[in-house]
């Protein structure tokens, strides 16, 4: 067996054990490619079923229109269930990309809402699309993952995962974060998009877009709400994204690539990191833990 | 800029590829295979420069990171002015700022002909637990030892738990080479050195290179200019070509726990799991386990289509031409070949929970998708893993290593884990915590359970029941010493006895001075106490009586014991509801007072835990009911009985 074959078989043994272990699962879907590529392993997973649970997404209502798109076609053409979390409340009170801090925008328009939904709907288990590869604090996280009855994860309260065998025992209240792609690496993602001829979002290829440097980022102004400060300008350009977040928070990369073998290409020999892209994973080195200890994924 | 050391030649080589070819190079990596490995040692051995310099070989390290790193190492490396390798592999902040790895850390590169999983283990005797999880899943152990100090405890003890989680490639990484000026003396002498403790411990063959981390030599080639006399591979090009588990597995025979029945429909139904090992093919007549029933497969359904043939380590779903019994947690084997079911093992067991092990307590146990219940006896012998020398031992503490007999409530399919990983490594989960307590691996069955067989008795449980006109019951009362429940009990005898009622009441002083006289206080007699309480419960409700049994009992583990012995609606909880400071008030028995002096060890309440019933049958507050009201309560609760 290859290496995609191999990560793809052990994948879905983990979607069965929680499916066959938990009461009430979700798939947290984000609608990016790591999200894309879970899907597809749900739909293999337990076919000729489909997936045994709904899909969640959390939109911040800063979410690239493209991306909602690609979402409610995949949702049509899959015949899927689908839970959209969002913080209307802080949107009213003006918690936005532009004036809000990171940390405050990504607690209440992405973490809280997210919270708030798994405990509304009662899921006692959700599969994020987290990698090992992506960040050193993933690195040390379970493939089962526990939360307090508040959504805290407790790094130093963690339980032995040995073999392929998963302890998915948890007490009333208590939930589990399930990350069935953690061994996968960016480069496995892409070659098994690849192979697979899995549809992703049109925004992860290049493409002529409305464009502006801020802060060393190229930003893609989405629609009208993108404020310009003084100054600044719509400069065309050829770009496209290696990571979706909220629009006016995510930095697009210069690039030729229109198709899946040139991205790779791109990536391959590429110097950055890919969430170097994201604002929120900036400041002190150990800000991702902190926040996963809150409950961010 | 700092030294970086020399990137390899091969990876400029790829660059080329990719940059010019992109097609070619894809077809090529799309057939990767994958080697997970575990890297053992201490930090002082070099271990995380070592995988870090894996990684930056592998130009698995972005420039962004490189920049992290540089800035990294100035503030907090060991190294000088030089890159400080380790910081890209040391995790969470609190161990980042300790310069210790604490915990398995996953790492991922990749070559032209295979990906590669790191397990980062650390070499702290303390965390034998995190080894354990980090080895259970590799293919391969790098064990790294500092060529100025040679084989040490630690490198036995690394090499010890290698062995026994069943890895059978083992390099041998001399390390810092570069400090003792590449002297192959020196490095041969280790090597023997390693050679004879090696096959003490029954490791049949390893690798031996020589290397620096540091410096970069026979990391990716080999022979580095600085170790002419060296004729073997480099480290590199070992883990490329060194044999895969997985293709061993796929020429045994054929097993599949199953993880999921599929049933999108009345026409469907599908066995969902990973195939242990072997090969299945429609048509292959296959064998349920334990039940033992056979059919043949009928299809093997894919999204993308039925298969011809599935293999070890592939994820699939498997229809069968009969409708048989079979669901998450059976096997499914191939019928001329099938692996044993057994109730009773010998088995090696790595205790990794802070709370010791209690020998005869209840825990569930997981292997492959079977979830059972399962006691542990009392261990054989401890393993010393300095030494590895046989030890006397009641209980198994953190990170303690002993062979023990382990029965289980039912049988499961099983085979010896040094035969199957899959069919042979298990889990133990505390039934209150639910913490991962324990890993475990079966060696072999002990058949005294197949040759004790149950004897058929003509006159049943329900006609000794009917000829007394009356449903049999246990009524178990639990509290604390002194909370009233011998009196109650007592009561409630009495006033069954009177309504013609056939009980028998079995109190905890009385039983002690027989049947357990030759028990104690500690928290394991405290279980086999309890143990035989429920046995000899369970022969009296087979009789037919109502039997009532007043005993602190105070770990809810064992209760639950006891109620899983007995068929659903037979076991009452009453719990008698007495708070300490009332209990101690009464001191019936004046032993609250010896407990309070220090002269009765191991006393409930005082320096032992009581688990209140989460979810008893019946609860009586005795500071608010006396004995009588409490005992016309129960009695009133219970009267449906017929």
């Amino acid at each position: 067996m290859t290496h995609l074959e191999r990560l793809e078989a052990e994948s879905i043994h983990i979607m069965r054990e929680v499916v066959a272990e938990a009461t009430n699962p979700v798939m947290l879907y984000s609608v990016g490619k790591d999200s894309s590529v879970m899907l597809h392993l749900a739909r293999k997973a337990f076919y000729p079923s489909p997936p045994p649970f709904p899909m969640l997404h959390v939109a911040s209502g800063w979410d690239f229109q493209a991306l909602l798109d690609h979402r409610d076609w995949t949702v049509k053409e899959y015949n899927l269930e689908l839970i959209v979390a969002q913080a209307e409340e802080a949107n009213e009170r003006g918690i936005n990309p532009f004036d809000t801090g990171s940390a405050l925008y990504s607690q209440t328009l992405l973490t809280d809402p997210l919270k708030a939904a798994l405990t509304k709907h009662g899921f006692d288990a959700a599969f994020g699309g987290g990698r090992r590869d992506e960040e050193k604090a993933r690195a040390k996280e379970r493939i089962f993952s526990f939360r307090s009855a508040s959504h805290r994860w407790d790094p130093k309260n963690q339980r032995p995962e040995l073999w392929n065998i998963y302890n998915a025992k948890k007490a009333k209240g208590e939930s589990i974060r399930v990350f069935p792609i953690s061994n996968w690496t960016e480069l496995d993602i892409w070659q098994y998009i690849m192979v697979e001829n899995i549809k992703i979002v049109p925004l992860y290829f290049s493409s002529p877009r409305p464009t502006l440097e801020r802060d060393g980022q190229l930003l893609v102004i989405d629609d009208e709400r993108f404020r310009f400060e003084k100054g600044e300008e719509a400069v065309e350009r050829s770009v496209r994204f290696r990571t979706l977040g909220c629009y006016p928070l995510t930095g697009a990369v210069e690039s030729e690539a229109t198709d899946m073998s040139k991205i790779i290409q791109e990536m391959l020999l590429a110097t950055g990191s890919e969430r170097q892209g994201r604002a929120i994973d900036k400041g002190e080195s150990a800000s991702m833990e902190d926040k996963k200890q809150e409950g961010y994924f | 800029m700092t030294d970086i050391g020399t990137q390899s030649e091969s990876s400029f080589k790829v660059d080329d590829l990719i940059a010019q070819d992109i097609d070619a190079y894809l077809d090529q990596h799309q057939n990767k295979t994958m080697l997970r490995f575990i890297t053992c040692g201490s930090v002082d051995d070099g271990k995380s420069t070592l995988i870090g310099r894996l990684l930056y070989d592998s130009k698995m390290i972005f420039e962004d990171q490189l920049d992290a790193l540089e800035s990294d190492s100035k503030k907090v490396g060991t190294q000088g002015e030089e890159i400080d390798f380790a910081l890209l592999v040391d995790g969470l902040a609190a161990e980042r700022e300790q310069g210790i790895t604490i915990d398995v850390a996953y790492r991922f590169f990749a070559t032209e002909k295979r990906k590669f999983i790191v397990a980062d283990c650390p070499g702290h005797e303390q965390y034998t637990r995190n080894m354990v999880t980090g080895a259970s899943t590799a293919d391969l152990a790098i064990i790294l030892v500092d060529a100025r100090k040679g084989v040490l405890v630690q490198t036995r003890r690394h090499s010890y738990l290698c062995n026994l989680l069943g890895i059978k490639n083992i390099v041998l990484a001399v390390n810092k080479m570069d400090l003792v000026d590449y002297d192959q003396a020196k490095f041969d002498a280790i090597v023997s050195e390693y050679k004879e403790f090696a096959e003490e411990i029954g490791i049949e063959a390893f690798t031996a290179i020589p290397i620096s981390g540091f410096k970069g030599d026979n990391v990716t080639t080999a022979p580095s200019e600085t170790t002419p006399w060296y004729d073997g591979p480099s480290l590199m090009d070992h883990l490329e070509t060194v044999e895969l588990r997985s293709d061993l597995a796929a020429s045994k025979p054929f097993r599949m726990p199953v993880q999921w029945v599929n049933r999108p429909n009345l026409d469907f139904r599908g066995f969902s799991g990973l195939i242990a090992s072997g090969t299945v093919k429609p048509g292959d007549a296959i064998r349920v386990l334990p039940s033992g029933k056979t059919s043949n497969v009928r299809s093997i359904v894919t999204i993308d289509g039925d298969l011809d043939e599935a293999v070890a380590g592939q994820s699939v779903t498997l229809t069968l031409t009969d409708e048989i019994d079979c669901s998450r947690g059976d096997v499914i084997a191939t019928s001329d070949d099938p692996p044993e079911a057994a109730d009773q093992f010998e088995s090696t067991i790595v205790w990794m929970d802070d709370e010791a092990l209690l020998p005869g307590r209840a825990y569930f146990l997981k292997i492959g998708a079977q979830m059972v219940s399962a006691t542990v006896s009392q261990p054989k012998y401890e393993v010393n893993i300095n030494t590895m020398d046989q030890l006397a031992a009641k209980t198994l503490e953190l990170n303690s290593i002993g062979v023990a007999e382990l029965t289980t409530d039912r049988p499961i399919a099983f085979e010896a884990y040094e035969d199957s990983r899959a069919m042979g490594g298990f889990i133990l989960i505390d039934k209150v915590t639910n913490a991962t307590v324990a890993a475990g691996m079966l060696h072999f069955s002990l058949r005294r359970a197949q040759n004790v067989h149950w004897q058929a008795t003509d006159v049943t449980r329900e006609e000794h029941a009917n000829l007394k006109n009356q449903t049999p019951k246990v009524l178990w009362f639990t509290g604390l010493s002194g909370s009233g429940k011998s009196t109650i009990a007592n009561e409630v005898e009495k006033r069954l006895n009177l309504m013609n009622r056939h009980t028998f009441l079995l109190d905890g002083d009385n039983v002690r001075h027989g049947l357990n006289k030759d028990l104690g206080f500690t928290d394991a007699d405290r279980v086999e106490n309890i143990r035989r309480i429920g046995e000899v419960a369970k022969l009296m409700t087979d009789a037919g009586l109502i039997v009532l049994t007043a005993f602190i009992s105070p770990f809810r583990a064992e209760r639950q014991m006891v109620r899983a012995m007995l068929p659903d609606t037979e076991f009452i909880e009453v719990f008698v509801d007495t708070p300490l400071e009332v209990a101690e008030a009464r001191d019936v028995k004046g032993l609250y007072k010896k407990a309070r002096d220090g002269e009765l060890k191991n006393f409930t309440g005082i320096d032992s835990p009581y688990e209140e019933p989460e979810n008893a049958e019946i609860r009586v507050n005795t500071v608010e009911m006396s004995p009588q009201e409490a005992a016309k309560f129960i009695v009133d609760a219970i009267m449906p009985l017929k």
